[in-house]
């Protein structure tokens, strides 16, 4: 058997996944990037053929994608991830045209077409407003946990307005709300709200075409998709396995490769 | 002479060329520096050289100064050495490195730049305005602003022969009477109409030599680089602009064109996709931005810069020589109103070139520190997708400020885009096949 994998080398984290000739999710690893990029790639591809059961003789094709691609150095080619998590989106949710994906320091707004090509595609600037790190700050700020802070910010009754688009200042725009003495619920509600208001400016560039599917690392935070959700007056869907849709887009594509499927990507 | 020894001496040649005429138009101004003299600071939208020429004024281009001190990778000192004055990060950043430019004594990487007797610009940029009032305050010197009746709204031009347009003209004319006037106010020298009839005329020949180029990259594949071949051509179409040696650089450079053309001779040796640019170019990284495109087979066969910055060269206007002063108006109101037009009405110019230069996608290039050129690129980009399935890629950058360049993260979004032209690519294949097979 033919097996194909996909490494997703993200800013915070890295992610792989092995699939089977038939396309199911056979194997996959989550581990932090860390500084040594092509180390968390080698780690997160070995773990996942282990968790497979699978050795790395048997994989036919891989992929590597994220800012971290080209550093996949055991993989045979590169696609960007906005390629990827588009494709993995449509695949986990076929009804998918409009993919919110969010990560550690991205965010980005893909319009999809049914096979999982890229239509159109946003991202925010040259600054981590309103990705991941956003939240970052705020939870070193307020010393709660990253896995916490959704559920914290669901239990707030009167948000507060975050105004700063700065990560950095975000730090200290929290600060000065604890200094007037606001909840720290109502606090993170403003944090995810601020992110929330960024990402729909994203998806509107775009244009939002239903079913829209979250992805990425935030997609885990419940107190996340409800802002979104709320301001998208709709719900979205959201898999537990959103943070793997980037890993699981270039695993695809590596299938396509073996089935001999043209490719997207630049050839050498 | 023997085919490829041909290809050697014309293929290229413009690039030669044009960059032996920069440099030379620089030396030039070193000498008149050196030697204590000054020159007319003008602007590339409505330059006016035609005029300036006539009184033997050295013609500075403050926006090529500082786009040079860019593509030279040493623009951060001048915009250091501005913010350090109290100039914000915020404001253009072609103004920041021509004030440390004068701030430096005309101190710049292509030679000392002179100072100016007389800067002469237009309304079709806001910045160019407040610009003149630091050289004014600076240099107190008469600064003289050419206000172009531009068009009010989309589909709304008036042309020779319309009342409104002969109004404008008329508007236009004297205020280039004024010009002269200041002319031989600042230089002593007495207006010479027939130098002017000269001067027009080698206009002319650039003009038109100019719209044969831009045409001539409808051929597949293209026969000249939009972005980087492009801005060199630029270069010598204001530099020289109303001179024998940029009328005759035209002509030579539209030979090379058809050459190339005749022969298949392209740009890239495998081009893939055929492409339009919208804006001003990313200068901090000028070569490898273009080459983020060209290593996926990607050609800027089109370019909107190559019309809003080629002081009115792209619509290949003739002056008619036999009524210089009226016609020069007229072909200064056209020319104007059009690099104007072609920065707000964008999708007027796109649309149609999406056929004519058979494009497969539009990049469009804001820029953080130029305002004029990016406000409303946006709607263009709305506009142009409403009206046709055409794929579109939309990334910011800096024409000037290498703080405000992320490389990875531009080719991050040119890698995705090129990603989806291949898919784009694979789905029409596989839809002409079933039709075919249909």
């Amino acid at each position: 058997m033919a097996y194909a994998a996909g490494v997703d080398v993200g800013s915070t984290q890295t992610k792989a996944v092995v699939l089977d000739e038939a396309g199911a999710i056979v194997g996959r690893a989550l581990m932090d990037t860390g500084a040594n990029v092509t180390l968390a790639a080698e780690t997160a591809f070995q773990e996942a053929l282990r968790a497979a059961g699978v050795g790395e003789e048997e994989v036919a094709y891989v992929v590597g994608t994220g800012y971290g691609r080209y550093r996949v150095t055991f993989g045979n080619s590169q696609i960007t991830e906005i390629s990827c998590h588009g494709r993995g989106a449509v695949h986990m949710f076929p009804g998918t045209r409009t993919v919110l994906d969010m990560g550690g320091q991205d965010t980005k707004a893909i319009r999809v077409s049914p096979a999982g090509e890229i239509v159109d595609f946003s991202m925010n600037d040259k600054c981590a407003a309103g990705t991941g790190r956003f939240l970052g700050a705020a939870a070193s700020a307020l010393e709660i946990p990253l896995d916490q802070l959704g559920t914290v910010a669901l239990r707030a009754e009167r948000p507060v307005r975050i105004t700063t688009t700065c990560t950095v200042f975000a730090e200290s725009e929290v600060l000065s709300w604890l200094g007037k003495g606001k909840k720290i619920e109502d606090i993170l509600q403003g944090v995810h709200q601020s992110i929330a208001l960024r990402s729909m400016g994203l998806l509107r560039r775009v244009g939002i075409e239903p079913q829209v599917t979250f992805s990425g690392g935030v997609a885990r935070n419940p107190g996340m998709i409800a802002a979104i959700e709320q301001r998208l007056e709709a719900r979205m869907n959201v898999s537990g396995d959103s943070h793997f849709m980037g890993a699981l887009g270039a695993a695809l594509f590596a299938r396509d490769r073996i089935l001999g499927t043209a490719g997207v990507e630049r050839q050498a | 002479m023997e085919e490829s020894a041909q290809n050697d001496s014309i293929v290229g040649r413009g690039n030669r060329e044009g960059a032996d005429l920069v440099r030379q138009w620089f030396a030039d101004l070193n000498r008149t520096a050196e030697s204590g003299g000054t020159a007319a600071y003008v602007f590339v939208m409505g330059s006016l050289t035609e005029i300036l020429r006539c009184f033997g004024l050295p013609v500075v281009f403050p926006e090529i100064n500082s786009l040079q001190t860019a593509v030279r990778r040493v623009a951060h000192e001048y915009l250091n050495q501005a913010e350090d004055h109290g100039y914000s990060p915020d404001i253009c950043g072609y103004v920041k490195a021509d004030f440390a430019v004068q701030l430096r004594g005309g101190e710049h990487p292509m030679g000392r730049i002179p100072k100016p007797a007389l800067a002469v610009l237009t309304n079709a940029c806001n910045t160019y305005i407040k610009w003149a009032e630091i050289w004014e305050r600076l240099y107190h010197i008469p600064v003289f602003t050419l206000d172009i009746p531009g068009t009010r709204a989309a589909g709304a031009q008036t042309w020779p022969g319309d009342q409104d347009f002969e109004h404008d003209r008329a508007y236009v004319q004297a205020q280039l009477a004024e010009l002269i006037a200041l002319c031989e106010r600042v230089t002593g020298i007495r207006f010479d109409l027939d130098r002017l009839r000269e001067t027009m005329g080698w206009a002319n020949r650039m003009s038109q030599s100019w719209r044969q180029v831009l045409e001539l990259n409808r051929h597949r594949p293209a026969v000249f680089n939009a972005l980087t071949d492009g801005t060199i051509y630029l270069g010598v179409a204001n530099g020289f602009r109303g001179s024998a040696e940029g009328g005759g650089y035209f002509d030579r450079l539209a030979e090379e064109m058809a050459y190339k053309a005749a022969r298949g001779i392209g740009t890239l040796t495998e081009e893939q996709y055929r492409l339009s640019f919208v804006g001003v170019p990313c200068y901090p990284m000028f070569r490898k931005f273009s080459e983020m495109f060209t290593n996926w087979g990607g050609a800027f066969v089109h370019s909107t810069y190559l019309s809003f910055a080629s002081g009115g060269a792209n619509l290949g206007f003739v002056y008619d020589l036999a009524r210089p002063l009226e016609s020069l108006a007229e072909g200064v109101l056209i020319g104007v109103r059009d690099a104007m037009d072609s920065m707000f009405f964008q999708d007027r110019l796109l649309l149609p070139a999406l056929d004519a230069f058979h494009l497969d996608g539009i990049v469009f290039h804001p820029v953080k520190s130029c305002r004029t050129t990016s406000t409303g690129m946006a709607d263009a980009r709305r506009a142009v997708m409403a009206a046709r399935d055409t794929a579109s890629l939309f990334i910011e950058s800096d024409m000037m400020d290498r703080r405000v360049v992320s490389e990875a993260q531009l080719k991050n979004r040119i890698d995705a885009f090129f990603e989806g032209l291949a898919s784009r690519r694979r789905q029409e294949g596989a839809s002409s096949g079933l039709r075919s097979r249909g």
